[in-house]
């Protein structure tokens, strides 16, 4: 499954705070670059006071002349159906933006780094990690509408289960239930493409979510009946 | 009158079957609010600073360019100049800003000099680790020596375990709001009731009387023993809101999660253990070493683990480290103490050509109390992995570069209830809810706590409310320790008995009986030998007229006959390794539990599926690794802090052992005693598939290599 990954990066892990490293940090630049190509650098990077590293960026993002940010920028999201407006910086992460902006917390931030899947959401159907997606990337632009984001809060209305969460319930597939709404969100985008999966293909399409309390046999179990109860027609 | 005694299990409609946990919807759902999740109007967010060395001095701190940045609010200094840090990821400082962002960007403007001081980060033996050794403990019993020396076989080996973390998902933290001078912490913790007189000891002060403090954890994301306290976040959460009048959200980041927020203290062992030729343990003898940190945390570990050889002589030594404080972790000591012993009878057992798990038998009375149950759960751990039909000596001698091969643990822990009171209230219009300040890890304590209520009135699960993770119901003990189970079910059975009383003595004389010889059943108050004689359960409660009833439970000091301690758990692990890649692959882990009484079977057998993937993940994958030349942990990422994944091993096999014998036990913890076991088991099994001993875990395909290298029979 197609999900988007933030680039490594060996500096964030230690030292964040060491006086000795003041420059931008790989991770930063990806966010203050947007990812997408068109947020214009020049002006970002000087506004943060790290000129020195433009040297860095590439010549094609550079060249697109579009400056957006650093302050809050007012963005359309297509979000469970429904159009949110809301301002943020554009460095914002979905995951933040969600969470922070819109009261949407379903979608967990653990690792916040593009491994662990707890923070998934489904955009045009693929599951993502919203941790390493800004908000401005899925956004409307130029007048085009953005992508369909869909969060565990959007599978069903308050107080209806959907299949797979309902089978979480039934086979266990939960603790501290922390990454649960992630495994939710990947194994509903899986099964809504892969009606008739095998026990291997499961674990390879879940294989990108952690959990630390350890509840996977539930999960396999559960992922079995939720395929077959979608077979039966819901979703 | 009081009649506190559990009801045979046969007679339950609710007590040991498989019960979905209470809250599963809520999680599944995605839409109830752990600590992380709660937002509250007009709330700042803050991060913290943390020092970036393993051990200096705080020279200076300067606030001044931090505050000058967009949307800042205040800063909260830790570490006050003069100080001393003593791990890298120390708490300095604290900054509270309108957005995340923003209080992430002013934490990196605080400009914090240190002064650099010497660090070891590396947990090596005690010869040589110079000054940095601490508490020797030294004991001998019987005479060792002689022995060892009159021992028919001997074997020598070194094990251990490296220091691991936490890693719990929903990082530690919380949210902090004042109003007045009442504070409300909406706190990830495993300790609901015992936070607010923490914080009404803060110095400086932060609230005036621990009854100002209010802490609330409806769920929270995992703790495994690493959130017992407020921790220096929290006070520094409290003072930030205090200053600015916001609530303060402050979680830690993920790095700062895996530096500082607890880890597992090593263990590792040079043993001697010696046998008769029937396998009979003659003598022990062990010098270990591990570290806790920069303090002596986790005291000596008790060597032999288990099966108590009457000769032996230990050694311990704690080694004092910048690796980062440590914390309880799920069982702290046992699984080192495990994987030392069962390795070393392993070895033995090889020495002396036996089957591993006939050496257990064979010394089973060494294991005191529990040998008749560790005999019963080593045959039904034998039968459901077949090792008798899969077993062969070490070294599996067939062809090809795979080489499967089995192992065995056996493991214990005591689970006694902690201190609970709970309050079981029944209204007039017949609904029933049960309060105690305790809180659910995920280990399903609400739904048993539920469980005892519903089948201590005849109701259906649906009728009980639970109220729990609120420091405002009554005081319970922190969850750790396998703690929670034993004394939330012995309170919560006293409290719904004693309420159902006082029903059965409004309701006796509508009966014409007498209140003793009531019983509520299935929705119904009746009199036992006349069964026609009832009258329904909301009939019942209307006779009430306005007022409630009360039922006060009380954990009982000392014994107490719902409740024991002291379990046994056998393991088995089969396993196939690469030896030209070194991958080790779990291929089964069959794990036989018992724990007494099991008031909800399904979410016992998920402590146990738990424990089991947990420990996997210890065995090949864990290991918080240090840089000692930059005093930094490599790997404060999950990236490279590896947790197993859902197809990162293969079949687990779990057996609850049940029964009379086991129920007239009353309830027992649950949480540890599983996860103690598969460090032993697979390294057991490694060692039985490529014929020599990988001696530390994780077994990753580096060291397993290594040890081929030097000759292992594959």
């Amino acid at each position: 499954m197609a999900k988007l990954e933030d680039p490594k990066d060996p500096e964030h892990s230690a030292n964040s705070e060491s006086p000795k490293k003041p420059g931008l940090r790989r991770r930063e630049f990806v966010k203050l670059v947007g990812g997408t190509g068109v947020a214009a650098t020049a002006q970002v990077l000087a506004g943060h006071k790290l000129a020195a590293a433009t040297t860095t960026v590439p010549e094609e993002i550079v060249g697109s002349g579009k400056v957006i940010g650093p302050g809050p920028v007012p963005m359309t999201l297509r979000l469970n159906g429904e159009v949110k407006e809301l301002t943020v910086e554009p460095r914002v992460t979905l995951l933040d933006a969600l969470r922070n902006h819109l009261d949407l917390t379903g979608a967990k931030k653990v690792c916040d780094r593009g491994t662990c899947g707890a923070c998934t959401v489904i955009v045009n159907n693929k599951p993502v990690y919203s941790c390493s997606v800004l908000a401005i990337e899925v956004a409307d632009r130029d007048g085009k509408p953005g992508a369909h984001i869909r969060t565990i809060e959007g599978l069903e209305p308050e107080g209806k289960l959907h299949p797979v969460s309902a089978s979480f319930v039934d086979n266990d597939a939960q603790q501290c239930g922390f990454c649960t709404p992630g495994f939710v969100m990947s194994c509903t985008a899986y099964l809504e493409a892969h009606r008739h999966p095998t026990m291997e293909e499961v674990k390879r399409a879940l294989g990108g979510n952690l959990c630390r309390c350890g509840t996977y046999m539930g999960v396999r179990n559960a992922v079995v009946q939720a395929a077959m109860s979608m077979k039966g027609g819901r979703a | 009158m009081a009649d506190y005694h559990w009801p045979p299990t046969d007679k339950c409609s609710l007590i040991g079957r498989r019960i979905s946990r209470l809250d599963g919807a809520w999680k599944s759902s995605g839409r109830i609010k752990y600590s992380y999740d709660v937002n509250r109007p007009n709330m700042l967010h803050a991060k913290m600073v943390f020092s970036p060395y393993a051990h200096a001095k705080v020279v200076s701190i300067d606030t001044s360019a931090a505050e000058k940045m967009p949307g800042v609010k205040a800063i909260e200094i830790i570490t006050e100049p003069g100080k001393e840090v003593f791990w890298a990821g120390h708490e300095v400082a604290a900054v509270a800003a309108e957005t995340e962002e923003q209080a992430r960007d002013a934490a990196r403007r605080i400009q914090v000099r240190y002064e650099k001081l010497p660090h070891l980060v590396s947990d090596v033996e005690p010869a040589k680790a110079g000054e940095h050794t601490k508490q020797l403990a030294e004991q001998t019993d019987g005479s060792p020596d002689q022995a060892l020396q009159q021992a028919e076989v001997t074997s020598e080996g070194e094990y251990g375990v490296p220091v691991i973390t936490h890693c719990c998902l929903e990082a530690h933290g919380q949210v902090a709001e004042w109003d007045g001078d009442n504070l409300t912490l909406y706190a990830s913790t495993q300790n609901v009731s015992g936070i607010p007189g923490e914080i009404a000891r803060a110095k400086p002060p932060i609230a005036d009387s621990a009854d100002k403090v209010r802490v609330l954890s409806p769920v929270m994301g995992g703790g495994f023993g690493s959130k017992f306290g407020a921790d220096t976040w929290g006070l520094a959460c409290a003072r930030l809101a205090k200053k600015t009048g916001h609530p303060v959200k402050l979680m830690l980041e993920r790095d700062q999660e895996l530096m500082a927020a607890g880890a597992r203290p090593s263990m590792y062992a040079k043993v001697k253990v010696g046998a008769k030729k029937d396998g009979t343990l003659v003598g022990w003898q062990s010098e270990s070493w591990g570290t806790g940190g920069p303090d002596a945390q986790g005291g000596a570990p008790n060597l032999p683990y288990v099966v108590r050889i009457p000769d032996r002589r230990v050694r311990h030594t704690t080694v004092l480290t910048n690796i980062g404080p440590s914390r309880a972790w799920r069982a702290p000591n046992h699984p080192q103490m495990c994987l030392i012993t069962m390795s070393a009878l392993d070895d033995l057992a090889a020495k002396l050509g036996m089957d591993p798990v006939e050496l257990l038998q064979r010394n089973i009375e060494m294991t005191g109390q529990l040998a008749k149950t560790y005999s019963a759960e080593l045959e039904k751990a034998a039968e459901l992995m077949e090792w008798k039909k899969k077993w062969h000596p070490r070294g599996e001698r067939t062809s090809g570069s795979i080489k499967k091969g089995l192992g065995v643990s056996i493991h214990t822990w005591g689970g006694a209830g902690h201190p609970s009171n709970c309050n079981c209230v029944i209204q007039p219009d017949g609904s029933v809810s049960a309060s105690l300040g305790s809180q659910d890890l995920g280990t399903g304590t609400r739904t048993v706590i539920g469980i005892v209520t519903a089948e201590t009135m005849g109701l259906p699960l649906e009728a009980v409310k639970v109220n729990i993770g609120d420091s405002k119901y009554p005081a319970d003990g922190a969850s750790g320790g396998s703690t929670t189970v034993g004394g939330v079910s012995s309170s919560t059975r006293r409290a719904a008995t004693a309420a159902l009383n006082q029903l059965f003595e409004k309701v006796a004389p509508s009966l014409d009986a007498k209140p003793d010889d009531l019983e509520a059943v299935d929705g119904q108050i009746r009199v036992k030998d006349n069964p026609s004689k009832a009258i329904s359960w909301k009939q019942a409660c209307a006779k009430l007229g306005t007022t409630p009833i009360t039922g006060v439970g009380q954990r009982q000091r000392g014994n107490d006959d719902l409740l024991s301690s002291g379990v046994g758990g056998a393991q088995m692990a089969e396993v196939s390794v690469d030896t030209e890649t070194g991958i080790v692959q779990v291929d089964k882990l069959v794990a036989v539990q018992d724990c007494g009484l099991i008031i909800d079977l399904k979410t016992a057998e998920s402590q146990v599926y738990g424990a089991c993937i947990m420990g996997i993940t210890y065995s090949l994958f864990e290991h918080k690794i240090m840089d000692e030349q930059t005093g930094h942990c490599l790997n404060a990422d999950l990236e490279f802090y590896k947790l197993a994944g859902i197809g990162d091993f293969g079949e687990i096999v779990v057996h609850m052992m049940t029964g009379p014998e086991y129920d007239q036990r009353g309830v027992i913890g649950l949480g540890e005693p599983p996860v103690i076991s598969p460090g032993a088991a697979i390294s057991n099994a490694v060692a039985n598939a490529i014929g020599a001993r990988v001696p530390t875990l994780p077994l990753t395909p580096d060291k397993v290599l290594g040890v081929l290298e030097k000759g292992a029979v594959a």
